[in-house]
């Protein structure tokens, strides 16, 4: 481009005046930017600490993990390894505290050995891990110790062995989940788990391996050659790598997430921008024709404004990345929670760069579309200054708007690393914007076609106000409907989910589980729990076994075939198995009839099994099944075909026997109950625990409370970031509202010389932004009600009810928030004097 | 109207017309309208409202295309040249003063007149620009925003930048349109002042009959066609 300088002087002394209105408009990318740029600045490190810290946290360069005693082959290949080496017990059960007679369901760690290798059991007081070793001592974790006001010195009871709590606890080795939330950690000496009584058949336990090996053992290849081995087995092998790797994937879906409702900021702004130089360059068509008319190309006065744009939008990139590395230090602590690691926070320049690159691309790009029409302004306007709407479209607009898709779609290719799911979402995103614009371009046809001729003059002219020129109905709708769909989505997701889990009480749905009860604990159990006047809901006997072989072949011929494609989870796991006659509620029969007991000894064992249990191991009706009950090899073929609805505490078995087979084998039995409220819950745990130390008590509320705790902590960190597209959109409407500042204020001005009074005024400006706000905010929660609904039917699965109240509340306040903005911005209109005003505005 | 082209022509305009479609219905603004103007003549083009004169100087100036006829300017054929070509010409040959002055708002009065000599990348832009300011009457008043002067020295600085980049040709719409009599005055002055200096050949488009007086040509338009064309019209007005 010839005369570039000139140009960029032309640019820099015309853009004098505006640069203040100007930078507004470019204000509105800044937020968008923030949140991408803290997002990804927070990934980043995260991802850095995961790589620094993985083996503080894993504790061992190897952990070998089964839920069942590690096979001797497996422990044959891992004999071949050097190294040190430790092991774990993982078990559930209740833990019993005399001082305060209470009961609570632990995870109870029973370690032998020096681990962990790497990184150290945090103690108070400190370095007391090792007291676990010299006795029965126990450590307990600190926040239940907090709760029960315990202190150290004071007995636990685990299972029929009583502890001294040795210490407080404060971190643990290993994946926790949920569970944690509900059943605090408590680690003691492995060699004290015979005399708990607890490891017996059908015990809910984990076995764990640990090694710490030479600096530069290829322990990946050695995994990688026989990753058959333990695949077969059901053995699960973490290395180090494989740890970096799952704590990376654990927070990938909620950075996806993150980066996507950033997007959204950014692409809101972006819109903002779009719409500001729009209406911009409309303010600049006298001014360009000028330039035309003194023979300036068109390319020319189109470069004067692009540069103005690509100078301001850099600076708000800039800006925003800036705000983005500061804010990024406030994630970490609202995640604090459900962070393994305290993450150290720096600045991440990969962050910046590319918030910086994608943000000035997509707002160039979106700026553009209206810049263009620049090219092709006639000079002609300097002797006509009519608006002339005969402008054909710019082809370069349809280019510019695959430029915005294809940049879009590769942004979020990179960050899915999937083409396919990054076509998806930019399909969603296309989809969204594009049925927020057709209900703006209806809802402005509407209010033009069937404006009511006869309601008030000033109703009417508020209304008008939606589709006249320079309106900005498409705009504002967009944005503050987007920001609204990403608020109200999160409410109406948080809401099914604890609503879906809180219904599992509701009428006479159990909300008390019992178990590991033995057969002869059985009827004291049944008692205690009439006595607290609690219905015995289900009472049903558990045999553990292991399959054996199936349709004529063994498990091991089946594993060595290549061809087929079995899922030998459904074979590996222990099976814990039920019998009875008859369908359970939540249960539907798809194939075959319930089978009865068999008449004789002879006969063959007729089995129903889960459907997705027969998928798994391709089995179907008829087919043989062979088990080992605890030694006894017991042949079966199945008769029916089940379907399981998991939807209330009521235990549910993959596997059920006829009655008449397993009634001599080594059980244990599983209660479900109902409990009025959480006095009796409290009482009957306490009964349950101090009678027999082995029987596990689960109530639904503290599972509901610890859910309820991980929700709130998901639902902060995606309330911050939705933040960010509520106040992009605001500062959409601020920008766009001041643009339109001097249309309004011409009008105004004209309305108030023929008369109209200033509550007139204010008032048809109040009409026009409270529709504007309701209609937004409805096509938002709209959007969220599809989105939410299509979410919890095929992804989540859940009821689709929804909660109102919340929903009510995000309608009234982004109305109240629409309507106080634009009256802020009406203030200045009503309140000086007409001539004031202009002259104020002119030039 | 027959008009035969001389050598020294710097506007032909052959049967020029100009219709504009709105939806079904065409408007002809101007119809078959011929003439020619020799370098250095100072013409008016006179006629009542909607007579098509503003359409004719757009035309003539190469701001819009005509319908039908040919515009040859400064001796180059421009109906069939691309609005860049065409803006070259204007920039390089033309000048042009409007009634509404047509000034950048965030421009200084001395940056406006830079514009066309800064388009054509001259040098000494500034010197040149500050005199014909300073011949103006406006040199206290370089750095002063359009906002910030009155009409009449807005005008004044409109005259400034039609000059500054020595056009063959300048084309005024009503240039005291929108000015009062004493101010008016001052404006048309300069305006033939500088239009002798510079050699410049000037068409003005006006509703001022006085003002119309003082060109040597009046073209007059009636109904988009040229009704008079000589000095008879001067003395029907006189």
């Amino acid at each position: 481009m010839s005369n570039l300088g000139f140009l960029a002087r032309t640019a820099l002394k015309d853009s004098r005046k505006n640069r203040g209105k100007l930078f507004m408009f470019m204000s509105s990318i800044i937020l968008g930017i923030a949140a991408l740029v803290a997002i990804n600045s927070f990934n980043y490190n995260l991802v850095e600490d995961i790589d620094e810290q993985a083996l503080s946290l894993m504790g061992a360069d190897l952990v070998v993990n089964s839920n069942r005693k590690i096979p001797e082959n497996i422990l044959d290949t891992l004999a071949t390894l050097p190294g040190e080496t430790a092991s774990e017990i993982e078990l559930f059960s209740m833990a019993y505290l005399p001082r305060i007679d209470e009961t609570q369901f632990m995870r109870i760690k029973a370690l032998e050995g020096d681990f962990p290798f790497y990184g150290k059991l945090k103690t108070e007081p400190a370095d007391a891990h090792d007291i676990i070793k010299n006795g029965r001592y126990a450590l307990v974790d600190e926040g239940m110790m907090l709760q029960y006001n315990l202190v150290v010195g004071d007995e636990i009871r685990l299972g029929n062995a009583f502890f001294e709590i040795g210490a407080r606890l404060k971190n643990t080795f290993g994946a926790a989940g949920i569970t944690s939330a509900f059943a605090p950690a408590v680690y003691i000496s492995k060699e004290h788990i015979p005399v708990t009584d607890l490891v017996q058949p059908g015990s809910l336990l984990d076995y764990s391996l640990f090694y710490k090996l030479p600096k530069d053992y290829p322990i990946d290849q050695w995994k990688a050659d026989r990753r058959k081995t333990f695949r077969n087995e059901n053995v699960r092998v973490e290395t180090l790598e494989d740890q970096k790797e799952d704590l990376e994937e654990a927070f990938s879906g909620l950075n996806y997430f993150l980066n996507l409702v950033a997007l959204v900021s950014l692409l809101l702004g972006c819109i903002g921008v779009a719409s500001s130089v729009f209406i911009y360059v409309k303010t600049k068509i006298p001014s360009i024709a000028v330039f035309r008319c003194l023979g300036m190309k068109g390319t020319q006065a189109f470069m004067i404004y692009f540069l103005q744009i690509v100078v301001l939008g850099l600076i708000g990139v800039v800006i925003g990345a800036t705000l983005g590395s500061a804010i990024q230090v406030l994630i970490p602590m609202i995640l604090t929670d459900l962070l393994p690691f305290e993450v150290q926070m720096g600045i991440s320049w990969k962050a910046i760069f590319e918030g910086v690159f994608i943000g000035l691309i997509i707002t160039i790009l979106f700026a553009l579309l209206p810049l263009v029409s620049i090219r092709n302004i006639s000079p002609l306007r300097t002797l006509r200054a009519s608006d002339d709407g005969e402008q054909k479209r710019d082809s370069l607009v349809y280019v510019i708007g695959v430029l915005i898709l294809l940049s879009i779609f590769f942004f979020l290719w990179r960050l899915t690393a999937e083409p396919m799911t990054g076509l998806a979402f930019t399909g969603g995103l296309a989809i969204a914007f594009l049925l927020l614009f057709l209900v703006a371009r209806f809802i402005m046809w509407a209010v033009k076609k069937f404006l009511p001729k006869q309601w008030n003059f000033v109703f009417r002219q508020g209304l008008s106000n939606l589709f006249r020129p320079n309106n900005q109905t498409q705009t504002l709708l967009v944005s503050i409907g987007l920001g609204t769909a990403v608020l109200t989505t999160l409410f109406i997701i948080q809401g099914l989910i604890l609503e879906n889990v809180s219904g599992m009480d509701a009428g006479n749905q159990p909300n008390i589980v019992l178990y590991g009860i033995e057969s002869k604990q059985n009827d004291e159990v049944i008692k205690i729990t009439k006595e607290h006047d609690m219905p015995i809901l289900q009472n049903v006997p558990i045999v553990t076994m292991k399959v054996e072989g199936w349709k004529g072949k063994s498990k091991k011929e089946w594993q060595a075939d290549t061809t087929q494609n079995t899922r030998f989870w459904a074979a590996n796991r222990e099976a814990r198995v039920s019998y009875r006659d008859t369908l359970d509620k939540g249960e539907l029969l798809i194939r075959g009839v319930m089978p009865g007991p068999p008449s004789t000894s002879n006969d063959s064992i007729l089995i129903s099994v889960d459907e997705g249990w027969a998928r798994g191991l391709q089995v179907d009706i008829g087919d043989e099944i062979v088990w080992n009950v605890q030694g006894t090899r017991m042949k079966t073929y199945i008769a029916a075909i089940r379907k399981i609805e998991f939807k209330s505490m009521q235990t549910r078995f993959f596997v059920v026997f006829p009655t008449g087979v397993l009634e001599e084998a080594p059980q244990f039995q599983v209660m479900v109950t109902k409990s009025p409220d959480n006095e009796t819950t409290a009482k009957f745990r306490s009964a349950i625990g101090r009678t027999f130390s082995n029987v596990s008590v689960i109530d639904l509320q503290s599972i509901l409370v610890a859910l309820n705790d991980i929700l709130d902590k998901v639902s902060y960190i995606i309330k911050f970031m939705a933040a960010f597209s509520i106040l992009t959109g605001l500062i959409v409407l601020i920008s766009s509202l001041l643009l339109s500042k001097f249309q309004r204020i011409k009008e105004a001005v004209l309305l108030r010389t023929i008369g109209a009074s200033r509550s007139q005024i204010l008032k048809i400006n109040a009409t026009e932004y409270a529709l504007l706000g309701s209609l937004s905010a409805a096509t938002g929660i709209l959007l969220a009600l599809i989105g939410g609904y299509l979410l919890a039917k095929f992804q989540l699965e859940l009821d689709f009810n929804i909660q109102w109240i919340p929903i009510f509340f995000v309608f009234l306040f982004v109305v109240a928030l629409t309507v106080i903005i634009g009256m802020l911005n009406t203030r200045e209109v009503v309140s000086k004097s007409p001539l004031e005003v202009l002259r104020k505005e002119v030039g | 109207m027959e008009y035969e082209a001389a050598k020294d022509d710097i506007l032909q305009v052959e049967n020029l017309s100009k219709t504009y479609r709105s939806g079904s219905n065409d408007l002809t603004v101007l119809q078959n309208v011929s003439f020619a103007i020799n370098a250095g003549e100072s013409v008016s083009i006179v006629g009542p409202s909607g007579s098509g004169k503003t359409t004719l100087l757009g035309l003539c100036a190469g701001l819009d295309k005509p319908t039908e006829g040919r515009v040859k300017l400064c001796g180059k054929h421009i109906v069939n040249l691309t609005e860049d070509q065409r803006a070259a010409i204007r920039n390089e040959s033309v000048g042009f003063i409007f009634q509404n002055f047509q000034l950048i708002p965030t421009l200084t009065a001395l940056e406006n007149v830079m514009i066309p000599l800064e388009l054509q990348g001259a040098s000494g832009v500034k010197k040149i620009s500050s005199d014909l300011l300073e011949r103006v009457g406006l040199g206290e008043r370089l750095d002063h925003y359009p906002s910030q002067l009155s009409g009449g020295e807005q005008q004044r600085v409109s005259l400034a930048r039609a000059f500054c980049n020595a056009p063959k040709i300048l084309f005024a719409d009503e240039p005291t349109g929108n000015l009062d009599e004493d101010t008016s005055h001052g404006v048309e002055s300069l305006l033939f002042d500088l239009n002798k200096e510079k050699g410049t050949t000037l068409i003005i488009v006006t509703h001022d009959l006085e003002l119309a007086q003082k060109t040597n040509r009046i073209i007059k338009l009636r109904g988009g066609h040229v009704v008079e064309d000589n000095s008879t019209v001067k003395a029907e007005i006189q």
